[in-house]
């Protein structure tokens, strides 16, 4: 059995829609992880030292305001400062998707866009998490 | 055929009944809970005529990048028989930022037009005569401000501001409750609400000063009757602040206005408005004894529901958008948004907002629907549903008054948590299916790729520009005094309006006005949950 995989649910820059980062931060929850929720308006700074501080391995950021081009980069930069790129990156939002492209190119492990499903998220980060024992963790 | 086992609810959850006959009515007194239109209690309308007199305003929301670009969609779209503007903000804006803070980098015109100075509001309404069209700002933390910028600019084309009309948003409460747009704490926050309350009583009396909204709180998950409940007890909340500072009911009253949402549920979204107006006209009446007959009337602005729009297959959008103004229209709005099917994606292209106006003039001009007001007046359905939404609105109001009003549910986090439960149970129902998302959870089918406006990171470095140089050539020993004057009467009592209006025109920024009340006031912090 392995143990509860550990979130940091954060949402960056100065968009307040939090309603996608709550509906998500819930869903992990309910299957099983452990989920941290920043609140709003967190710098990147703010978001991996609270990473840091709270040694999750997921950090998921929601951005719908199209600022993603300038927050995200930043996060994955500070990420390889503090030599945290076991962390993964997920992203959810309003993101295009040649930004997606170009976003798990710098590291990003996957870009969720509107529409995408709970289970789908789900289980990408327990497959993220623990690779092939993702299937036999239920 | 009905399917055995299968529930029937609106899409709020609200359960259906197999028919709607005479018997769901029992009690019902149509004209006690009806009236004519145009009477008391307004649930048929609040005009005799309604569209026979004139057809709602159509008023596309909108503002992308720089105001001088802004300006550019403004007249294309007047010249496209849209009949009054409504000003998006960019987030920088609507947190009280300048385009050159630290915070704005890769948020400058993303989600609206960027204004830091009443010169870039100068450079919005040019060539736009603002005696003439009636203009909405989305403006809410720092409205005070945009709206000074904005009687700056009539003032400045010779507009008597008595014959201004138009709209701020102005409303701090929803952006608690589920916006998130706040800057300082929620009583200098009132305090800030209620200056302009009184401010345009006296000296603008044709714009509405406030637009209490329902929106936003919709597109934070809210089912309908949250959205009507919540809205309408912040509406009870800025009357009694308004009291409090010694006016009269039916001095602000008639300029109160309010903003609902138009979802994907047909009869749902109508039984709202019709429950809103009846709602409305019994507080004003019992609750704050209002005479003037202005006072009870509730008149409102509502845009289709953004958050409905798929990303998947856009063009369905389209028809969504046509279902829900339909809805707004046949609940008797004023004004009405109709979002363009790529708004999942970005802000509209000049396409795509020609066809969500197209659509308002569809309605309008070909359907027939205007031709008599409230047309499903009468209907069982419909009557039962607007009976049991104006119930259920009412047992949210007598929650939050047993609470201390909505300012101390807020910090209970109660509309919070309330709404937050709603939206995950809709989760879950989307991700169950059922509740079916055409395209999204059923119909699946490869996407048509769609052309959207790109906004470049050129509008940042314009704006910045902009600023660098109105820094460098304003008067800045008159933008220190005026604001360190503003500063003191944030501290005191006094009606900040006058001061906000002379610190604009001296120039000082959106940023700098803001900061000064951020010294005094402080910033707001809310505790998250999930």
């Amino acid at each position: 059995m392995n143990p509860p995989i550990r979130v940091l649910v954060a949402k960056p820059g100065l968009d307040g829609h939090d309603r996608g980062a709550k509906v998500i931060a819930r869903a992990l929850r309910d299957a099983g992880m452990e989920v941290i929720y920043t609140g709003l308006r967190q710098t990147p700074e703010m978001i991996v030292n609270a990473a840091l501080q709270e040694d999750v391995q997921v950090i998921g950021l929601s951005i719908l305001s199209g600022a993603h081009n300038a927050i995200v980069p930043r996060v994955m930069e500070l990420l390889r400062e503090k030599d945290m790129t076991d962390v993964q990156v997920i992203v959810g939002g309003i993101v295009p998707d040649e930004d997606a492209e170009a976003l798990k190119q710098q590291g990003v492990a996957a870009v969720f866009q509107p529409g995408a499903s709970l289970d789908a998220i789900v289980d990408f980060i327990r497959g993220s998490v623990y690779g092939s024992k993702a299937d036999s963790f239920d | 055929m009905a399917v055995a086992g299968k529930q029937f609810t609106t899409l709020s959850g609200v359960p259906i009944e197999p028919l709607y006959e005479p018997e769901q009515l029992r009690g019902f007194d149509p004209a006690r809970d009806l009236a004519i239109p145009g009477e008391f209690p307004y649930t048929r309308g609040i005009h005799e005529s309604m569209y026979r007199g004139r057809l709602w305003t159509m008023r596309q929301f909108s503002g992308f990048a720089t105001p001088e670009e802004t300006n550019r969609r403004y007249h294309y779209l007047l010249q496209q028989g849209q009949t009054g503007l409504s000003v998006a903000f960019d987030l920088p804006t609507l947190m009280g930022y300048d385009a050159d803070h630290a915070l704005s980098e890769g948020e400058v015109g993303k989600c609206g037009a960027s204004i830091s100075s009443l010169e870039d509001m100068e450079i919005l309404f040019r060539g736009i005569p603002l005696s003439e069209v009636t203009v909405s700002m989305t403006i809410n933390s720092p409205a005070a401000v945009l709206w000074a910028m904005y009687l700056a600019v009539a003032e400045q084309q010779g507009a008597d501001w008595k014959a201004l009309s138009g709209t701020i948003q102005n409303d701090i409460l929803k952006e608690y409750i589920a916006q998130k747009e706040y800057i300082f704490p929620p009583r200098p926050s009132m305090r800030l609400v209620t200056d302009t309350i009184e401010f345009g009583a006296r000296h603008t009396p044709r714009f509405n000063p406030i637009s209490i909204s329902g929106y936003h709180i919709r597109e934070a998950g809210s089912t309908a009757v949250q959205e009507l409940a919540f809205t309408l007890r912040d509406g009870i909340e800025y009357v009694e602040w308004a009291l409090e500072r010694g006016m009269e009911i039916d001095e602000f009253a008639p300029r109160l206005s309010f903003f609902f949402n138009a979802h994907n549920d047909f009869f749902e979204e109508i039984a709202k408005y019709r429950a809103a107006r009846k709602l409305w006209a019994h507080v004003m009446r019992d609750r704050f004894e209002a005479k003037e007959e202005r006072s009870l009337k509730l008149r409102f602005h509502s845009q289709t529901a953004g958050c409905s729009l798929t990303w998947q297959q856009p063009y369905n959008n389209v028809v969504r958008t046509a279902i829900q103004a339909l809805a707004a229209v046949l609940g008797g709005t004023q004004s009405l948004h109709t979002n363009s099917l790529d708004e999942a994606y970005a802000l509209p292209s000049e396409q795509a907002v020609t066809i969500a106006l197209r659509t308002q003039q569809i309605l309008g001009y070909e359907s027939g629907v205007a031709n008599t007001p409230d047309p499903l007046g009468g209907s069982y359905f419909l009557e039962r549903l607007t009976l049991d939404t104006e119930m259920a609105a009412q047992d949210y109001f007598r929650r939050i008054d047993e609470m201390g009003g909505m300012i101390s549910a807020i910090e209970k986090g109660f509309p919070q948590s309330e709404i937050a439960n709603a939206s995950y149970a809709y989760q879950r129902a989307v991700e169950g299916k059922e509740k079916i998302v055409v395209g999204v959870n059923a119909f699946q089918s490869e996407d048509q790729p769609i052309e959207l406006l790109q906004i470049d990171h050129t509008a940042e470095e314009h704006q910045e520009k902009k600023l660098a140089a109105l820094r460098g050539r304003r008067d800045n020993g008159r933008v220190r005094k005026t604001l360190s004057v503003l500063r003191c009467a944030a501290e005191g009592t006094e009606n900040t309006m006058p001061l906000i209006l002379d610190a604009v025109r001296a120039y000082a920024t959106l940023g700098e006005i803001c900061d000064a009340f951020r010294d005094v006031f402080g910033s707001y912090q809310e505790t998250a949950h999930i």
